[in-house]
């Protein structure tokens, strides 16, 4: 018995400080950029005193606050098409037993684990015979495809915990299906609707490829923004920006978390 | 542009089946809960993976450009040794990922789930996935600010060390990480360790920790009682988490294009290329197939011997 708890300790150690190495290593990346936006140096990575200049200059870059200003009017307007869409899609899926009810589900998924590169340039493709021109709503339209995947699974989830009878009993009692569904099912897949949008919202603005293919020429969104000036080296006022961002998603995260969480506390009480 | 494509194929209307004369309202229901939803991917998801199908058959194809007589050219093209070499390095830069993800993501999740304090678990799993919230450019970004040849690691590693002065050993030489192989699979490692650890972790928190007990008391040691009773019991996990590393480090574009310079092509990037840079379409789309394919051959072992429970 002694032996055997000695191992576990043993294996808590080893394996503990491993952990906390993967730990460090997640977490470098992030505090190395965090670090060095308040590094006055420009090109070398030796530290040379403190400054907020990149964060001033940062601010008052025109360019990045209209990628800024696009990213975010992209990611709203997907969002909020998906929200609906992709929970109208997730309630039918669960209700409605038909042919092709798989394929259905299948195709809405596929855009989980298809390459980025492959919607991105099936899509351009797809714009270019019809005759389509590339601009920032051709951007909005191609990312609904994605974030109403991952709308759809997160509520569907929720949805198969919820109890069904619920909503007969509503109809029972004389609520119509518009009244049931509104009243009763949508309060209920709330924390799930809420937090696949938050979901969809992140990626939504860091989507990079798909972007890049189905961008119009004036339609800059940041993450296109920021990959022009990273190829060409190394940036402090992106160092600053890349702070500034991961506070902000990092805050969604947490709000996406405690949002999960309480809705499952709940779910187990 | 005046390509002339036959008319494209309508894209399925999955909604619609044949039923027993529903009554109306039900109709309107499917319409009304299934119709957005379709119409949207029908559109946007079938129709262009047709219309990128019916060009990758069609050779030389270039925006602005008549459609040829169609014929395998294109796929023919994939096979040419350059291509191929490329395809290759692909495979390389996935099936590594996947290796190196498995052998640091397989410690971290036995960790937590299994040794750490049961409280700090949930709290855990949700820091290291953390990182995975912020920009992925941007993550890839500091690692060019850490690898590259003045960067934040040979600052380090070259900084006067008196430590190692004292001992009589020699400075150590700058590392010319930055712009190939081993950068790329530093990136990709560092941006698909989190969903390994996610999986893995989902997986071997419902392993039954009686059958560890079971197997110490009868007298196995740590090391047989982890290769014949854990890894087994937590295989179906295992499986999902690589072949999902694996399709995701496939279709990698952003790690090889900024972390590996011009000896790093993947096919991402060969794709990329043949639309926004050589214009080469029909060739392009076939290379899209190929990769499509390829992961659909990922995806029917997940399902065939992956957990989907744990895959989510």
């Amino acid at each position: 018995m002694a032996k055997s708890q000695l191992r576990v300790q043993r294996g808590f150690l080893w394996q503990g400080l491993f952990t906390l190495l993967m730990f460090f290593f997640m977490y470098l990346p992030i505090l190395v950029l965090a670090l060095y936006s308040f590094n006055q140096s420009r090109y070398s990575a030796s530290w040379e005193g403190f400054t907020l200049a990149w964060y001033q200059k940062l601010f008052s870059d025109a360019r990045i606050l209209f990628a800024l200003q696009n990213s975010l009017t992209v990611a709203f307007c997907a969002v909020g098409v998906s929200a609906v869409v992709g929970t109208l899609m997730a309630v039918g899926l669960a209700r409605y037993r038909f042919p092709g009810r798989s394929l259905y589900r299948g195709i809405s998924y596929l855009p989980l684990i298809i390459p980025d590169i492959a919607i991105a340039v099936a899509t351009l493709i797809f714009l270019a015979v019809v005759q389509i021109r590339l601009s920032l709503w051709t951007i909005v339209a191609s990312h609904v495809v994605f974030c109403l995947a991952y709308v759809g699974l997160i509520v569907s989830t929720r949805l198969a915990d919820l109890n069904p009878h619920l909503e007969e009993a509503a109809l029972d009692l004389g609520a119509t299906p518009f009244q049931a569904f509104i009243k009763v099912l949508l309060p209920q897949l709330m924390p799930g609707i809420i937090s696949g949008c938050l979901l969809a919202f992140v990626l939504s603005l860091d989507d990079f490829l798909i972007a890049s293919f189905t961008a119009g020429s004036d339609a800059t969104t940041l993450p296109l923004e920021i990959y022009s000036r990273i190829r060409t080296g190394v940036k402090p006022d992106i160092n600053a920006l890349s702070v500034v961002l991961m506070l902000v998603s990092g805050l969604v995260f947490l709000i996406a978390e405690s949002i999960r969480y309480q809705s499952t506390e709940k779910r187990l009480k | 542009m005046s390509t002339q494509i036959s008319s494209p194929p309508t894209p399925p209307t999955p909604k619609s089946g044949p039923q027993a004369s529903p009554p109306a309202g039900i109709w309107l229901g499917y319409l009304g809960l299934l119709g957005p939803a379709g119409i949207w991917l029908g559109l946007l998801l079938v129709l262009p993976t047709l219309v990128l199908f019916e060009l990758s058959l069609v050779p030389g194809l270039e925006p602005g450009g008549l459609v040829n007589p169609s014929g395998l050219e294109n796929y023919l093209r994939v096979f040419e040794p350059v291509n191929l070499s490329v395809m290759k390095r692909s495979l390389f830069f996935a099936g590594g990922t996947t290796v190196i993800c498995l052998l640091l993501g397989f410690p971290v999740a036995y960790w937590i789930a299994l040794l750490a304090p049961k409280k700090w678990r949930n709290l855990l799993v949700v820091g290291f996935v953390l990182p995975l919230w912020t920009s992925s450019l941007l993550r890839t970004y500091a690692w060019i600010t850490i690898l590259r040849y003045s960067g934040v690691l040979n600052t380090l590693l070259t900084s006067p060390n008196p430590w190692l002065s004292n001992l009589g050993l020699p400075t150590i030489p700058r590392l010319e990480l930055l712009n190939d192989w081993p950068a790329v699979l530093i990136g990709m490692s560092y941006g698909y360790l989190p969903y390994m650890v996610l999986i893995l972790y989902a997986s071997l928190e419902k392993l039954d920790r009686r059958l560890l007990e079971a197997a110490s008391d009868l007298g196995a040691n740590p090391i047989q009682t982890f290769f014949q009773v854990t890894v087994p019991q937590t295989m179906p996990g295992i499986a999902a988490a690589s072949l999902l590393v694996f399709i995701t480090g496939l279709g990698d574009f952003v790690d090889p294009e900024l972390l590996g310079g011009d000896s790093t092509m993947t096919i991402s990037r060969l794709i990329y290329n043949q639309f926004l840079k050589t214009n080469q379409w029909g060739f392009g789309s076939a290379l899209s197939m190929v990769l499509i394919m390829l992961v659909s051959i990922a995806i029917a072992l997940l399902l065939k011997f992956g957990d989907r429970n744990a895959a989510g």
